[in-house]
């Protein structure tokens, strides 16, 4: 089986050593140490794990690392530039949408997507692009209320062009 | 009224008592720390040390004789100001979620006049924190809170008393203010660490004095948010699952075919050959250590492994099983339970209207969605595991039991995790790891994979419960009598006030494991009375509401009831297909009540709960936001329960273990929710984590009844929609 060398993570080409079937989610967690991305199902059904390929959501525990070798890989980890926090992070502080906060970096790696593809989403379409993603704390009204939050900080620091970086 | 008995109020210290299922605690321990020790790891400073009077689970078992260095054994919480003005402070409660760290960064802050930035808080580490039986029952804000105040206030005075000793001049004249001590006449002032200056002071004081009545609090009762937030949002925090240590091993366990399985044989040549893997078989334990997850995986695959079971009950005829197996209602442990007030029989003969019914609620899981997850290290005889648990000191006597060393070898230490809901008081990944480090001889981490945290966990009980009512034609309550099978006792007790009751509890044989949850019994015993008053309200055609208040006494409950209702629009119009119901009670502490609407679509059964109203009040307000945000989660958390979740078994096997298969609520199923806070800053705060899920399941039913005419008396009431519509 082929094995995978390098990958294409937050702007960097990093060494790795992998099968090329082995899921993309163990080889950030335990060969580069990005552990931001969660394990929670292992089946792409609760969106812990959700990392951005080429600026678009991927469940990495269900996407394998060959698939993705010649793609740029974005974690929780890539979002914010130096010490300033990317817009959707610092609107989940702002809206206190976490309780304990397990989900809440695929959470926010969805809501950057969304708000990438479509930088002034409806109250619904929100609703709507959260759905594979699971809080088992119950804070789905705060995790929607910071992806509006953060389409307008967005819009207002980038009022032309294309919201956040990938 | 066949009887003129006074009812006896409900006791406070009961319903705060930890419920069966959570009292699956170890042997009580007692604590000893040689202050010495403390200051050589934490450097100078004041150390103030809050000792319990009567501490619960915590009582000295030892006849050791105590020096004059030792600090007492009993001890709450401690705090350590030291040089650099840093505030320590150590608990054994810990961190799930329910921000309880910022909660206690507030309490510190307010007493101890410095920033709530200021403040650490070392929670559920076995080495440094005081004794905790485990962080469950929504007993942090009423019972540790307190005492770390406590600890701050004596911390500041003794602060007071060092800047007056040190500027001689009468210590009543000076204040605390910003990490400072400053003397409004002569305008000096002094930071607190200026104060320390090498000493090593301490003062032990004991819990339960006066302390800063909340009318006066300036940091508690405003929101404040999540402390460390920035490390969750960047994805730096490091929870259980994401802990390493260097030559680190992935473990792997091989599950047995069914539940108590026992190995019929068992090959493990072809895994012992793979480069670098260690396979351990100790009875039924099977398992692995190797190199990588992928390896682990592959290497437990190529076991090869017979099991034998016997025949279990599948969810199928569980009610009746449970019937089957229960108690007479006499329980050894003598709680709650059995209570009997009047004569049931005479006033239910005398009675207007009689009703029975039964209730059964299904086993949920808490599918916290961090699994379990344990890091293990020997280091000779001495053990150290990192591992999200609810319980670390229940899990270091675990530990010690399991590998047979005292309990001083082990330490637990508990990364702030990834929810509990009560699913994590138990160690079975720590143990696990550490019997597979044992064998490697380094370290390892194991983590659950999801099937594994559905179906080896354990569950919130299944349970039936029957209730027999009479009415008076007024519409008064004369007699309740209520019979919970297996699903507990929280919560059992009602607070409508009936003059003739009989309330019983019967442990019954579980077919599986099962413990605690968030509300635990409270929500089952709230459904079923919940409903039954509004059956009742129907039977002698009352308003909901109305019947609720014609029958209830008690002001705090009837304010949340009001509040609701008001907010709610109770009696209001309403769209057609929807309908309206209430439910609310009291539980640990709190009193909630919650209305819900809910849409029904007649043609396809399909059940909608569209907004949800929740009055809550738990005495005075800490963090407001906060306090809403666990009141939003208790409602979105519960309506899994009340409406679709079951765990679903047979032959010793969980049929539905996967997010795939076992329905959580997701972001379209989540109401409008709007949240009602009563602040009643005369009352002693309590926790808020619990109490707020118990109305909603009866809430909803009710108002699915109040739409088509449907009583749905099965938690989860709408699995596959309503049929019956």
């Amino acid at each position: 089986m082929a094995r995978v060398t390098q990958l294409n993570v937050n702007g960097s080409t990093l060494a790795v050593d992998a099968d090329a079937n082995a899921s993309l989610l163990d080889v950030l967690r335990d060969q580069l140490d990005l552990t931001g991305s969660k394990y929670g199902c292992g089946e792409g059904q609760c969106g812990a794990c959700t990392v951005l390929i080429n600026g678009s959501p991927r469940r990495s525990c269900i996407t394998s690392v060959g698939a993705v070798r010649e793609r740029k890989i974005t974690t929780i980890e890539g979002l914010a530039k130096g010490e300033r926090l990317h817009p959707v992070q610092q609107s989940f502080l702002d809206q206190a949408a976490m309780q304990c906060a397990y989900c809440t970096s695929g959470m926010i790696m969805t809501a950057v997507s969304l708000l990438n593809a479509n930088p002034s989403p409806t109250e619904a379409e929100i609703w709507h692009f959260m759905e594979g993603n699971i809080c088992r704390c119950g804070t789905h009204p705060r995790i929607v209320a910071a992806v509006r939050s953060a389409a307008r900080a967005l819009k207002e620091s980038q009022p032309s062009g294309s919201a956040g970086h990938e | 009224m066949s009887d003129d008995r006074v009812v006896e109020p409900l006791d406070l210290e009961i319903l705060l008592e930890p419920e069966r299922y959570e009292l699956s605690a170890g042997p009580t321990y007692h604590f000893e720390v040689d202050r010495r020790e403390f200051f050589k790891f934490m450097g100078a400073g004041i150390l103030i040390v809050c000792a319990l009077k009567g501490a619960q689970g915590q009582e000295s078992g030892s006849g050791k004789r105590r020096s004059g260095e030792e600090l007492p054994r009993d001890i709450g919480g401690w705090l350590h100001i030291g040089e650099n003005c840093t505030v320590t402070v150590y608990t054994g409660k810990v961190e799930v979620g329910q921000n309880i760290r910022t909660s206690l960064s507030q309490a510190v802050a307010e007493e101890l006049f410095v920033s709530v930035d200021k403040i650490q808080i070392v929670m559920g580490d076995t080495q440094l924190t005081p004794f905790d039986m485990g962080t469950f029952g929504s007993r942090t804000t009423p019972t540790m809170s307190p005492q770390l105040r406590k600890a701050a206030s004596a911390a500041r005075e003794m602060l007071i008393g060092l800047a007056a000793s040190q500027w001689k001049v009468d210590r009543r004249r000076l204040v605390a203010a910003d990490g400072k001590i400053a003397d409004p006449e002569s305008k000096r002032s002094v930071e607190y660490g200026a104060l320390i200056k090498g000493q090593q002071l301490t003062q032990t004081i004991a819990a339960g004095d006066a302390l800063l009545p909340a009318t006066q609090w300036k940091v508690q009762g405003q929101s404040a948010g999540k402390v460390d937030g920035r490390d969750f949002v960047t994805g730096k925090h490091r929870y259980p699952i994401d802990h390493k240590l260097p030559g680190m091993r992935y473990g792997k366990i091989l599950r047995p075919a069914a539940f108590e399985a026992t190995l019929a044989s068992i090959d493990t040549h072809e895994a012992e050959q793979i480069p670098g893997v260690t396979v351990v078989r100790d009875g039924n334990f099977v398992g692995v250590a190797a190199p990588s997850a992928e390896i682990a995986s592959r290497a437990v695959a190529a076991i090869r492994a017979e099991w034998k079971a016997e025949p279990q009950p599948s969810n199928k005829e569980l009610f009746e099983y449970l019937k089957k197996t229960a108690t007479e209602g006499e329980d050894p442990t003598g709680d709650e339970s059995r209570y009997e007030v009047g004569s049931v029989e005479k006033a239910l003969a005398a009675s207007d209207h009689r009703l029975q019914q039964a209730y059964t609620v299904a086993y949920i899981a808490h599918a916290p969605l961090e699994p379990r997850a344990a890091l293990a290290q020997w280091a000779g005889d001495n053990l150290t595991v990192w591992t999200g648990t609810q319980r670390p000191f229940g899990v270091r006597s675990e530990l010690a039991e399991a590998f047979r060393i005292p309990e001083e070898r082990v330490r637990v230490l508990m990364p702030d995790t990834g929810s509990g809901y009560g699913g994590k008081h138990t160690g079975e990944a720590a143990i696990e790891a550490a019997r597979l480090a044992r064998a490697a001889n380094r370290p390892v981490k194991l983590v659950w994979t999801r099937e594994e945290e559905f179906t080896w966990a354990y569950f919130r009980p299944a349970g039936v419960i029957e209730v027999t009512g009479g009415v008076d034609g007024d519409g008064a309550i004369a007699a309740w009598e209520f019979h919970n099978y297996n699903s507990g006792s929280a919560g059992i007790r009602t607070y409508y006030d009936v003059r003739n009751q009989r309330i019983e509890f019967h442990a019954a044989r579980s077919p599986l494991r099962q413990g605690s949850y968030r509300a635990l019994a409270a929500t089952a015993n709230h459904f079923a009375r919940e409903t039954f008053m509004d059956e009742l309200a129907h039977l002698v055609n009352m308003d909901p509401l109305e019947f609720r208040m014609k029958n209830l006494k008690n002001e705090r409950l009837r304010a949340v009831f009001e509040a609701a209702a008001k907010k709610f629009s109770w009696g209001g119009t309403k769209a057609a297909g929807h309908g309206f119901g209430m439910g609310g009670g009291f539980e640990k502490l709190g009193n909630v009540a919650t209305c819900a609407e809910v849409a029904v679509d007649q043609t396809s059964g399909d059940v909608r709960v569209v907004r949800v109203v929740t009055a809550f009040e738990c005495g005075a307000i800490v963090n407001p936001d906060n306090l809403r945000n666990q009141i939003e989660g208790s409602n979105i958390m519960g309506l899994g329960g009340a409406l679709f979740e079951a765990i679903e078994f047979e032959s010793g096997r969980v049929l539905n273990g996967r997010f795939s298969s076992y329905r959580v609520p997701r972001f379209s199923d989540v109401p409008v929710l709007e949240t009602v806070l009563l602040d009643r800053k005369d009352i002693p705060s309590a926790g808020a984590g619990e109490c707020p899920m118990v109305g909603l399941a009866p809430a909803i039913g009710n108002a699915i009844f109040n739409a088509t005419g449907v009583r749905l008396r099965s938690l989860p009431m709408v699995p596959n929609g309503l049929k019956a519509g």
